[in-house]
């Protein structure tokens, strides 16, 4: 994943191990000398950001490994052990738990820099297609992990979801029975939903360093979307971004801080704290709010879609909205990159925020009305960005004028100054 | 034109942001819950000992008839955080309970003194027999239920719970619910073997007697003696009994704010520094 490298080992021992394996020189080629735009602004920090989480993720949940019992009967008492008698198991815990949700906060941020500034663009359709690809993975660990308490959301959590897969035709409810390993959510889920909930994120790793030499491949993308040109337009990684990337991993740790603190239940849900019994349903069944938008969409598919009935139209729909993302480097027409260039696509981005937070909304609510209409027209506005404007938008819409370089931009030589 | 579409729906955005995040949860017929002052709220907030104390008190004197407090040990009731009982207290209080401990080698269950390293027995063996002992209904264990019971606050509460740090849903609901018993009003029906409580999350009765009332538990240090006071005192108790390390976490978690602080400014002026012969 290394640009150039201009790296000479100093001493005898870098030399002795640069002769036989490499690595020095690749981690100065990708992450001290690689060449990156100089405009970067700090939307550009969550990537690093979201590694840091899944490093915290990674640690914490190593520890808390040692100390975890996933069996139906011990899983809640454990994590109370935990909670109470591990020296600072409430920390490690707490920050596990708020952690999962800071590693999502700063993913959607780094996707949606990625949808503002066009970064999914030639030539990074595989870096972005890495990332949504990470996304899913990321989706699915966490599910797994929310589990792992054996609260009762854990449980009904679990039974919602793997319910979805029944509405498959034909061989819906054998997979359903094989995904349980048996006829309800129970112990073989637990465990085995915990063997995968601490593998995947190593397999995630793996993918992150695919992702990273993927966009390192053709450099990074930056606020004007134009490629570096010149000399003049990049810098080296190091000093001026690891600091940077520094900086904001400390800010954004304060921002950690505070929640697992001080809110350390504020994104959780109280009947978590209610050991798992299959004999009584929560009222309300909720995931995690970083499912919600997910979530809306799979309810607000209430009426048949000519032989398809609702349940698996809502499930086709469900994964259709992030099937969608894979597809979006072909589905975006327009040569044009950044959105600071793209006025009435500017627009639509935009919306399409607030599609997605109305759909995050509905998500919460119950499955009755108005929600349900709005969930219906907040779905179609969703699909609608991405097969309706964006193919239509690239081949309509005039961009205004594109800088010649990012260093133009930089000092101000067309419109909109850096 | 455009600018005005565009910055119209960037403001719907931000507004949007602001209704949703979070977990707004269905609102339904909730009860509305008064917030209470805590010793224990707020970034510096610690428990008050003498009320834990009272809250103990009225646990064991009232609620432990029906509801267990089983992940609690009675060591835990001497350690850093909690009510502060000494070391002697808290072995003269376990061994007035009796704990079934065995096999021994003969293979025989036995009973023995309660040892501080016991966790507080249940009333009840077993569900069914709790169940069978009050009229079918199920006294829930209260190890963990200040933590397990909020109401939905709704927009805009919970967004600004985020900046005033507001967690103490818990206790205010379980104070809401201990003082919310009172007469059914005109036309309510309240079935044979509940109570009419204005305070229950689930439904207008329960099937909990009032619990509480005044004069029923000796305070030996001049608190009021109020259904009230003993209310606040027992959601504190439960409070800690849920989260017994919440003092550790806020004064830790002051230090890592601080640190963190003044480290990122550190390191600001480091970044603007490395940065200022770059035009950017």
């Amino acid at each position: 994943m290394a640009g150039h490298s201009t790296y000479e080992p100093q001493n005898a021992g870098a030399k002795w191990l640069e002769r036989r394996l490499p690595v020095l020189s690749l981690v100065h080629g990708s992450f001290v000398a690689f060449p990156t735009p100089k405009n970067l602004n700090y939307w550009w920090t969550f990537g690093g950001i979201a590694f840091f989480m899944l490093v915290v993720q990674l640690i914490t949940g190593i520890v808390l490994v040692m100390h975890y019992t996933p069996h139906e009967t011990l899983a809640f008492l454990s994590v109370e052990h935990i909670m109470r008698d591990v020296n600072y198991g409430w920390l490690i815990r707490y920050l596990h738990m708020n952690g999962a949700s800071m590693f999502f906060i700063a993913v959607y941020i780094h996707i949606f820099r990625g949808l503002y500034y066009g970064s999914y663009k030639e030539p990074r359709e595989i870096a972005w297609i890495l990332g949504v690809l990470l996304f899913l993975l990321m989706m699915a660990t966490a599910f797994m992990g929310y589990v792992l308490p054996w609260g009762q959301m854990s449980l009904w959590g679990a039974t919602v979801i793997t319910n979805l897969f029944s509405a498959i035709p034909i061989v819906g409810d054998s997979i359903t029975t094989w995904l349980w390993g048996g006829f309800s959510v129970g112990n073989p889920t637990l465990n085995r939903f915990f063997s995968l909930h601490y593998l995947l994120p190593f397999v995630i790793v793996g993918i992150v360093i695919l992702h990273i030499w993927a966009f390192h491949v053709a450099g990074n993308n930056n606020p004007v979307g134009v490629d570096p040109k010149s000399e003049k337009d990049t810098i080296p990684f190091h000093p001026y971004y690891t600091m940077k990337d520094l900086f904001a991993i400390v800010v954004f740790m304060i921002f950690f801080s505070w929640f697992a603190f001080y809110l350390p239940n504020y994104m959780g849900h109280p009947d978590n704290y209610i050991e798992a019994n299959p004999m009584v349903t929560p009222a309300h069944i909720v995931p995690e709010w970083y499912f919600l938008p997910f979530y809306a969409i799979l309810r607000a598919i209430t009426f048949d879609i000519g032989p398809i009935p609702s349940k698996l139209g809502g499930v086709i729909a469900m994964f259709g909205a992030i099937a969608v993302l894979f597809v979006l480097p072909w589905l975006d027409t327009s040569k044009v990159r950044s959105a600071r260039f793209r006025p009435v696509y500017k627009f639509f981005f935009w919306l399409f925020g607030f599609t997605c937070v109305m759909l995050g909304w509905l998500g919460a609510m119950p499955a009755e009305q108005p929600y349900v209409a709005l969930a219906q027209v907040f779905t179609a506005l969703y699909f609608a960005h991405f097969l309706i404007v964006l193919p239509v938008l690239g081949l309509i819409e005039t961009p205004r004028k594109v800088p010649d370089s990012i260093n133009d931009a930089v000092l101000g030589k067309t419109g909109e100054a850096a | 034109m455009k600018n005005l579409m565009f910055k119209s729906a960037r403001a719907l955005a931000v507004v949007a942001g602001l209704v949703v995040a979070g977990p707004a949860l269905a609102a339904g017929d909730a009860p509305h819950v008064e917030k209470q002052p805590w010793s224990f709220a707020g970034p510096f907030g610690q428990f008050d000992k003498a009320q834990l104390q009272r809250g103990f008190q009225v646990y064991q004197e009232v609620c432990s008839s029906c509801h267990g407090l089983s992940l609690v040990a009675f060591r835990n009731l001497a350690e850093e955080g909690g009510p502060g009982f000494s070391v002697d207290e808290v072995k003269a209080l376990a061994a007035e309970y009796s704990i079934v401990d065995g096999p021994d080698d003969e293979g025989e269950m036995f009973e023995r003194e309660g040892k501080p390293f016991d966790k507080f027995p249940s009333p009840f063996p077993n569900e069914q027999a709790a169940r069978a002992s009050n009229n079918g209904a199920y006294p829930p264990d209260l190890s963990l239920m200040a933590k397990a019971r909020a109401v939905t606050r709704g927009f805009p509460w919970f967004v600004l719970d985020i900046a005033t740090q507001y967690q103490e849903n818990g206790p205010d609901y379980l104070y809401g619910l201990l003082t919310g018993y009172h007469e059914a009003p005109e036309g309510v029906e309240v079935p044979e073997g509940q109570y009419y409580n204005t305070g229950f999350i689930a439904g207008k009765t329960l099937a909990m007697a009032p619990p509480l009332s005044d004069e029923l538990v000796e305070y030996s240090d001049g608190s009021p003696m109020t259904t009230d006071q003993y209310a606040r005192d027992v959601s504190a108790f439960l409070m800690w009994a849920a989260e017994p390390h919440l003092e550790a976490r806020k004064r830790i978690g002051f230090g890592v704010m601080a640190f963190l602080i003044l480290f990122a400014s550190l390191l600001y002026f480091t970044k603007r520094k490395i940065w200022s012969n770059v035009d950017h």
